[in-house]
């Protein structure tokens, strides 16, 4: 099967605020996602993260189906609380942000 | 489709979670600065000519306070002179990066900078007293040690105030921890905006009404450098449950934090409760509720190659200290090794 433009998203996906450290301590992370009949949305893509790119202790950043509190999440440099939360529908080029307030100086 | 900013119709980028309004960047920055400005002054935190040592430790929450302070300072004439002030506390690995941080932000807000250890103080290192102790109570050593370090480094900058980054998240954890302990006397000053002023310097927490989420997310706007990190040493457990429980209460009632801070600030203590009298150590002369102040006691212990009998209870440490004192006199002429002690004046 050819590969399209279509049938992939790309979003950039970057954790910072010390939410960095369950990543290997990389922050920015170029993500293509492979597009399917269902949208994506946060709360898919943080299975995906769960799956693809967390590397340790993941009851620090997923809790149930959501992200833990206390780790803010902006899309597009907005308030995922006014993008509509687990249920955002990410479109190509997103920039999706992680911040942990969580972590001390 | 966008959420307009309730302030001024443009494009939102933030929830407050005090109020749960939409707000734009700018109408965010807006909000932020004067309700920290209304917090400094409703308290009246600040004296035209006050020096004040803001405790800094390169992290989200004492940036923005440098930041903040330096702003409105100069923003509403306060008159106040601002110092950077860092405490040391001898941990490879953790402290070192984020004094670079302290460093940095020395020079991106054109703030004196004073950075002052625990060797220096107190002739010893977190590492080394971790050496000693092990992992199991070393918090208590090093947030002792702290609350000191912050008024000695003020006093040699002859500062006469101390401002410290505490936030709404901070001051609600710390109510609820001290009602978990049944802790009456803290419980009753936790909340106080400004404290100390019997015994050491004053110190106060402008960002006491403020969010950690607006603290995180104004420092992300503004592209603040601060430094994140975990002490390699403890999780601080017990804290660490409050803050989880109080994270989860925030997600179904974001005015929680608030609530909470409300709640220990309106608490009052009936007259026929027992609270300990505030005096001075007779030792190093620092604020203390015994005759010799815990800073001292732990000291003590640790430079008598007996750490973990200052843990606990105060007075069944002083005892135990005064017995291994006794008998380590009629035994041991000669200083030991271990006292590598420093003179503690205050």
């Amino acid at each position: 099967m050819a590969e399209s433009s279509q049938q992939h998203i790309d979003i950039h996906v970057e954790f910072s605020g010390g939410a960095e450290l369950l990543f290997d301590k990389v922050k920015e992370h170029e993500v293509k996602l492979s597009h399917d009949n269902n949208p994506w949305t946060i709360r898919k893509l943080l299975v995906w993260i769960k799956e693809n790119l967390l590397k340790e202790r993941p009851e620090l950043f997923v809790q149930e189906d959501t992200v833990r509190p206390g780790i803010l999440i902006l899309v597009n440099d907005a308030d995922w609380e006014l993008v509509g939360e687990l249920e955002y529908e990410i479109q190509n080029k997103d920039r999706i942000i992680f911040i942990s307030t969580l972590h001390g100086g | 489709m966008p959420v307009a900013c309730r302030m001024c119709g443009g494009p939102a980028v933030l929830k407050r979670p005090k109020t749960g309004d939409a707000v734009c960047k700018d109408c965010f920055f807006y909000a932020f600065e004067n309700e920290v400005n209304y917090t400094i002054t409703n308290g009246n935190l600040f004296k035209r000519g006050d020096r004040v040592a803001v405790g800094a430790s390169g992290g989200k929450d004492s940036t923005v306070l440098a930041y903040i302070l330096k702003l409105l300072n100069e923003r509403h004439d306060y008159g106040i002179e601002l110092i950077l002030l860092s405490v040391d506390e001898g941990i490879t690995g953790y402290r070192d990066d984020s004094l670079e941080t302290v460093k940095r932000n020395q020079h991106q807000y054109d703030l004196p900078l004073k950075i002052v250890s625990y060797e220096d103080l107190y002739g010893w290192t977190m590492d080394a007293i971790v050496k000693q102790i092990g992992l199991k109570n070393n918090c208590t050593f090093c947030g002792v040690f702290r609350r000191q370090a912050l008024d000695r480094g003020a006093m040699l900058l002859k500062a006469n105030k101390i401002a410290t980054g505490h936030n709404a998240d901070d001051i609600a954890e710390t109510v609820l921890m001290n009602v978990l302990r049944g802790d009456i006397a803290r419980l009753r000053r936790c909340t106080a905006i400004t404290t100390g002023a019997e015994g050491g310097l004053p110190r106060c927490k402008p960002l006491k009404y403020t969010y950690e989420k607006e603290i995180v997310m104004y420092a992300y706007f503004k592209k603040l450098d601060y430094f994140s990190t975990e002490c390699i040493y403890s999780p601080n457990a017990y804290r660490g449950h409050a803050r989880t429980y109080l994270k989860d209460l925030e997600r179904i009632r974001p005015s929680s934090i608030i609530d909470l801070i409300h709640s220990g600030e309106s608490l009052s203590i009936k007259k026929d409760v027992k609270m300990p009298v505030q005096g001075t150590c007779t030792r190093c002369g620092y604020i203390s509720s015994n005759a010799i102040c815990k800073a001292c006691t732990l000291l003590e212990g640790l430079n008598k190659g007996l750490p973990k009998l200052a843990i606990g209870k105060s007075n069944k440490s002083r005892r135990l200290l005064d017995a291994a004192s006794q008998s380590s006199d009629s035994t041991n002429e000669k200083t030991s090794p271990k006292e590598k002690k420093k003179d503690v004046t205050f």
